[in-house]
């Protein structure tokens, strides 16, 4: 999905579905921006060209 | 590469270490499971493993060490995961191959799934692999 930046927190919750915006809410959700996950994922603030990964729950190797 | 060529081109690189202990993880075949999937995120999956491998370095007495997982989908039986660690002594290498799987279980960035007879089920760490996990804090 493409959006135009800026894009954070708040904007985020609204430009996905209402399902991914709950999920992304869940604790065990993290977010990265350009390879970097975020330690407070609602401090998001990404610019016209960042890549920004909505990661679920993690299972390990 | 098979695993066995890996080991020996990881051992030959380093003919002056007294050992190398090596593990390798494979797909179970309990819970009736067919297959196993496992996904990355390179800018993410890469880094971490790469950061692991200079922690054990630092953290044991090591020649080298060696980390190798496989992504896509496996059948009970295939190996997922190779972790090898040469050293001058057996206990920094056993260690250090310790330490890698305890990290690269329920602290690396793959995210995996299992089918058995009804379908796909998302796997998360279980709670030994946290308490193995929390062994080396």
């Amino acid at each position: 999905m493409q959006v135009e930046g800026t894009l954070d927190w708040d904007r985020l919750l609204r430009t996905v579905s209402p399902q991914v915006a709950a999920q992304l809410r869940e604790e065990r959700v993290n977010i990265a921006c350009n390879g970097r996950v975020l330690a407070d994922k609602t401090a998001l603030l990404a610019e016209d060209g960042d890549e920004v990964a909505l990661l679920p729950p993690v299972s390990g190797g | 590469m098979s695993i066995g060529e890996a080991l020996a081109a990881f051992n030959a690189s380093y003919p002056d270490a007294g050992g190398t202990a090596s593990f390798v993880g494979k797909v179970r075949s309990d819970d009736d499971v067919k297959a196993l999937e496992l996904t990355h995120y390179e800018p993410l999956t890469l880094p971490g493993m790469e950061e692991l491998a200079q922690a054990a370095l630092e953290r044991f007495e090591l020649a080298g060490v060696l980390v190798w997982h496989r992504v896509g989908i496996m059948t009970p039986g295939q190996p997922i995961v190779l972790v090898a660690a040469a050293s001058a002594h057996r206990r920094e290498a056993f260690d250090a191959v310790d330490f890698l799987m305890d990290h690269l279980k329920s602290a690396s960035w793959f995210w995996k799934r299992e089918r058995r007879d009804d379908g796909w089920h998302w796997i998360e760490p279980r709670d030994q692999d946290r308490r193995d996990l929390a062994r080396w804090k």
